[in-house]
């Protein structure tokens, strides 16, 4: 039976590994090749490295890190933030990304998904899409808005309807994440997930709220998600992966506790 | 030296970083020569059916690997390498394949909700193989795929998985064994595989 993935998301600014809340009072909490091999030891099922470098001439270190990262774990990793051009997606991968995350982008651009889908596979496109609730209108009949700009720009597209289009255009995988419950540590939005997981047959990863094991557990049962991202939780050390996914083959959702 | 047939298919590098981790000489290559040196062969790729088939006879190398697997050389497909060494593949009717196993390549049926199956899954032999010596039977392996081989021949099925319902996802005959998942992304069961294959004599 597939597993359940449980993927971490590295926040990476200028080589370092960051937290913070909406993009603002990051603190560098470590250098992402080392806590990368740490999650691999753990366990990790995959991994996100999301460049949140503000200045153009800095951008290729993410390049270096991405080599890094390659030549030192053997699991998938994806590598998103910043995606705009074909070139820049044939530069991560080359380097040794297995995907590319593109959110923004392909918002303003739906060009590039396609473009990216025909010149490296629907495996490699991953739609990052930042959703907000927001009240039922025509324009957006599902009640949740798609933004942009690390949710600082609402578009007035429905999120649904943005999901659909983007799988037609071409996106392997959909990394979805919740506006309202990102940072919240409450837990994923699981409403917004079951719909856009039910509107796509393209794996949906959940994002945005996860605090505690039992999160996981209700966006796998009760969403239909196939993936779920996870940043704090094992960041601060709070949790380890291997102890996530050991509540979790408890409660009978399947995972891969044998990791070697 | 390992030689890694290089046909403008996918994401070659993370084989060739994987086999270089586990401290085998490898090179990436499309050069007869080349491949005709090397000890044996890894034959990876993600995209396609079709158009990897159609550079691949364009550039001649379908001969170059009939030859090399004739001559007894180990020989590992990965992924889209374990779909074109059969006779055919649902992806581009009419294709002609390697035909090196009979078979075809069969896309997952429309009541499978989600494809492509993307993640981790077992991979349960059927038979013994020296490809699976020394992996613990609790193994998960990475999978990226649409289509999966489906050899004519139950012989030349190694091992399955369980994607909703069974599937081929290790085949094999004599020196040739192909694997669905991309063992280079499998973490360390998945280079204790690559392992087996490097040492492997290429009999069974």
């Amino acid at each position: 039976m597939l597993s359940k993935r449980i993927i971490v998301c590295l926040d990476v600014r200028e080589g370092k590994t960051t937290k913070g809340v909406r993009f603002v009072d990051n603190v560098d909490i470590g250098d992402p090749v080392d806590m990368a091999r740490e999650y691999y030891e753990q366990g990790v099922d995959e991994l996100v490295f999301y460049d949140i470098t503000a200045s153009a001439e800095k951008r290729d270190i993410i390049i270096d890190v991405v080599d890094a990262v390659a030549r030192n774990i053997f699991i998938p990793f994806s590598v998103g933030g910043g995606i705009r051009t074909l070139d820049d997606m044939y530069r991560v991968l080359n380097a040794g990304a297995e995907k590319v995350s593109v959110n923004s982008a392909a918002v303003v651009n739906h060009g590039i998904i396609k473009e990216g889908a025909e010149r490296f596979g629907n495996q490699c496109i991953v739609l990052g899409m930042d959703a907000k609730r927001v009240p039922k209108t025509d324009v957006i009949p599902s009640g949740y808005e798609v933004w942009i700009n690390g949710g600082r720009t609402a578009m007035g597209m429905d999120a649904i309807q943005w999901a659909r289009r983007a799988e037609g255009l071409g996106a392997g995988e959909i990394c979805l994440n919740s506006i309202d419950a990102d940072g919240t540590n409450d837990g994923y939005e699981l409403v917004l997930t079951r719909l856009i997981s039910e509107a796509v047959s393209i794996p949906v990863i959940a994002s945005g709220g996860a605090g505690k094991p039992e999160h996981l557990r209700d966006v796998f049962e009760k969403s239909g998600a196939d993936a779920a991202l996870i940043a704090s939780m094992v960041h601060y050390g709070r949790y380890t992966i291997s102890g996530i996914k050991s509540v979790l083959a408890k409660e009978g959702i399947p995972v891969r506790e044998y990791t070697g | 030296m390992i030689a890694i047939i290089d046909y403008r298919a996918g994401n070659l590098k993370s084989v060739e970083r994987a086999v270089s981790h586990l401290g085998h000489d490898c090179v990436i290559t499309s050069d007869a020569t080349v491949i005709g040196a090397a000890g044996r062969v890894i034959f990876p790729g993600v995209g396609a059916g079709a158009s990897a088939m159609d550079s691949i006879v364009r550039s001649g190398l379908d001969e170059v690997i009939r030859t090399e697997i004739a001559g007894g050389k180990p020989f590992l497909g990965i992924c889209l390498g374990a779909q074109i060494i059969l006779s055919e593949t649902e992806e581009g009717p009419g294709v002609r394949c390697l035909d090196i196993i009979p078979g075809v390549a069969r896309r997952f049926p429309p009541q499978v909700r989600k494809v492509p199956h993307i993640g981790w899954n077992a991979v349960a032999p059927v038979q013994d193989h020296p490809l699976f010596s020394g992996i613990d039977p609790r193994a998960q392996f990475y999978f990226v795929h649409s289509y999966f081989p489906v050899p004519t021949s139950d012989n030349h099925v190694v091992a399955v998985t369980d994607y909703e319902a069974s599937f081929p996802s290790v085949i094999g005959r004599g020196n040739v064994i192909a694997a669905q998942f991309h063992p280079e992304k499998s973490g360390k069961s998945g280079l204790q595989l690559l392992e087996n294959f490097c040492r492997w004599d290429g009999r069974w």
